[in-house]
């Protein structure tokens, strides 16, 4: 098949866009996060006067800091624990052979299903006796919770490619298990749990509903709580400007993961649900 | 995963050649325990997190429970199903979760079958479609919907002004077409890459041959791709419509469920922040969750979808 000019600009067209329909609303956030307090209310695309402002603002106010570390530490923490939990069950259910081995398949698909808004009013009540509410742990709690049937899936299947006789052989030619583990299988079992670590991540930072639900004061709200209860670093100035700031501050790590690890997120998300 | 069954369900192991329980060598049984203690730390968070507050959720539901009046806590049945479900509220917010559902999952499946043929089959910049589409994927709901509310606030945002009459946020219909605007570019992507994997089943020499054959493209697409791809059609259906019937975070932001933009997720929230009634409020976080439960059973057993996992040995 000779491949024409006119499919060729047709593909390009395509591409094309796909990529500006994907990009506009993020330019816009950008755009509106350098448009200066006198220009914000005004609709064009690209801001007339530039500013910094907004950034300096929102990193000079706890409001927002204090949140994005939260944010950073809930997440780092429940995605370890998530994956380190969920890299054992995997194991068990790519290598093993034990009963009850479906019951907990069919067990971590039901709750990825799982409505969070009915876990909101237990939770609270739940967390309120416990003393969880408004704490680190009483977000990461839930959060390796709803991680670990994303992690189980993911490491399952990649559990299952990894060349398991590859141990046997080394062992064979003089390594000691814990050097047939370091030298052979960690290697191979490692870019599925970097995979699984990124899209467990995202899922915690992404979360929003048990973020504001299970919090009350900025000692726990993450980034995404903490920009829709967002009024600006005075009372007088209009919040546009600040919270489009933060909202891209919270944009980038995500952008960076998907610059670096498109594969790696791609194999991730389509792993469990096609090979099943 | 019960470890207290294990005489019972121990069939499984043993399902060689031997139909009847043979006495497990020490191997096997080493390994078993080996599998159950390896499993244990995640089924036990698993279940803290999930089963267990719904199950204190069944009991909150059947007591008479405010918050303002927390003494007066009493066991009353049904009485708060009852008044749920006779509340034009929550009918109301079942019919917009409903639209949203419906109409974003419709939209999605199509537009992510074209996006996945993109990615697919262009002939250049694959890596660069699949990098930008991930952008989508990835961003915070919360700061997409910030963007969007913007962009159709009257005289400041870009497409209020491109389309603008009035303010679309404040009326019933439009804020609704705009909440799904914004559920539909932010998981269209999600969609696509499934349906690529899906695409990628498709055996290349079955599309020569019937192109051999005089199939048109369109007859190859309709009568070779899709009934090959039902399986990964109905697994992204799956997944795309309980994820939409639970929508909240775009509706929270672009319209907080004013003007009667509400979904079920924003009712059951409400109904414990504001109306600070928790036997309410657990009486709708059960029937949302019956709710699913009956899409989950209808896509699996009605269309068949293969749920993965569920079939380990492929």
């Amino acid at each position: 098949m000779a491949t024409t000019a006119r499919q060729k600009a047709g593909w390009g067209l395509a591409n094309t866009v796909a990529i500006v329909l994907a990009l506009i609303p993020v330019l816009w956030i950008v755009s509106l996060s350098f448009k200066d307090p006198s220009s914000i209310t005004d609709p064009t695309f690209i801001p007339v006067k530039w500013t910094w402002g907004n950034y300096s603002g929102i990193f000079h106010t706890s409001d927002f800091i204090r949140p994005l570390i939260n944010s950073i530490g809930i997440g780092l923490i429940a995605t370890f624990i998530s994956v380190l939990l969920a890299s054992m069950a995997a194991y068990a259910v790519a290598r093993l052979r034990f009963p009850g081995k479906n019951v907990l398949i069919g067990m971590s698909l039901l709750i990825a299903m799982f409505p969070l808004v009915s876990l909101v009013t237990p939770m609270f009540n739940i967390e309120r006796s416990l003393g969880l509410f408004n704490t680190w742990p009483g977000l990461i709690i839930p959060y390796v919770a709803f991680g670990l049937p994303l992690g189980i899936y993911t490491l399952s299947a990649f559990f299952r490619e990894i060349p398991w006789e590859l141990e046997k052989a080394a062992k064979m030619d003089g390594a000691t298990p814990f050097q047939a583990f370091t030298k052979v299988i960690a290697p191979l079992a490692a870019p599925g749990m970097v995979t699984t670590a990124i899209l467990v991540f995202l899922f915690c930072w992404n979360e929003f509903l048990l973020a504001i639900s299970l919090t009350s004061t900025t000692a726990a709200r993450t980034a995404p709580a903490a920009l829709a209860f967002f009024t600006g670093n005075s009372q007088f100035a209009v919040p546009t400007g600040s919270i489009s700031a933060a909202a891209v501050v919270i944009t980038i790590p995500i952008i960076i993961f998907v610059l670096f690890f498109q594969r790696r997120i791609v194999a991730g998300l389509t792993s469990g649900a096609v090979k099943g | 995963m019960s470890t207290s069954t294990q005489p019972v369900t121990g069939g499984e192991t043993a399902a060689g050649p031997a139909r009847h329980r043979v006495r497990l060598s020490e191997g096997a049984r080493a390994e078993r325990r080996l599998g159950w203690l390896l499993c244990a730390p995640a089924v036990i968070v698993m279940i803290a997190v999930t089963a267990y507050p719904v199950a204190y959720a069944v009991y909150l539901s059947l007591e008479r429970y405010d918050l303002r009046f927390p003494n007066q806590a009493k066991f009353i049945g049904f009485s708060n199903y009852s008044a749920v479900l006779s509340s034009p509220y929550w009918w109301q917010a079942l019919k917009v979760t409903a639209i949203i559902t419906v109409v974003s999952v419709a939209v999605e499946l199509v537009l992510g079958m074209l996006l996945a043929l993109l990615m697919y089959r262009t002939l250049f910049g694959r890596g660069s479609v699949r990098t930008t589409i991930l952008v989508p994927y990835g961003i915070v709901t919360v700061a997409a919907a910030f963007s969007w509310q913007y962009a159709w606030t009257p005289s400041e945002g870009y497409l209020a002004a491109a389309f603008g009459s009035g303010a679309p946020l404040t009326k019933t219909t439009a804020a609704i077409a705009i909440i799904i605007l914004a559920e539909i570019w932010k998981t269209t992507p999600f969609m696509a890459l499934l349906l690529m994997a899906g695409l990628s089943l498709v055996p290349e020499d079955l599309l020569k041959a019937a192109k051999v054959d005089g199939a048109t493209a369109w007859q190859r697409f309709t009568m070779v791709t899709l009934p090959l791809m039902k399986p990964a059609i109905l697994v992204a259906l799956l997944f795309r419509t309980l994820d939409a019937f639970r929508v909240f975070d775009n509706i929270f932001i672009l319209t907080a469920g004013g003007h009667s933009t509400g979904s079920v997720s924003i009712l059951g929230y409400d109904n414990l922040f504001t109306a600070l009634n928790l036997g309410i409020g657990s009486a709708i976080s059960i029937l949302i969750f019956i709710c699913v439960a009956i899409i989950a059973f209808l896509f699996i057993k009605g269309f068949g979808a293969a749920v993965p996992g569920t079939s380990t040995g492929r």
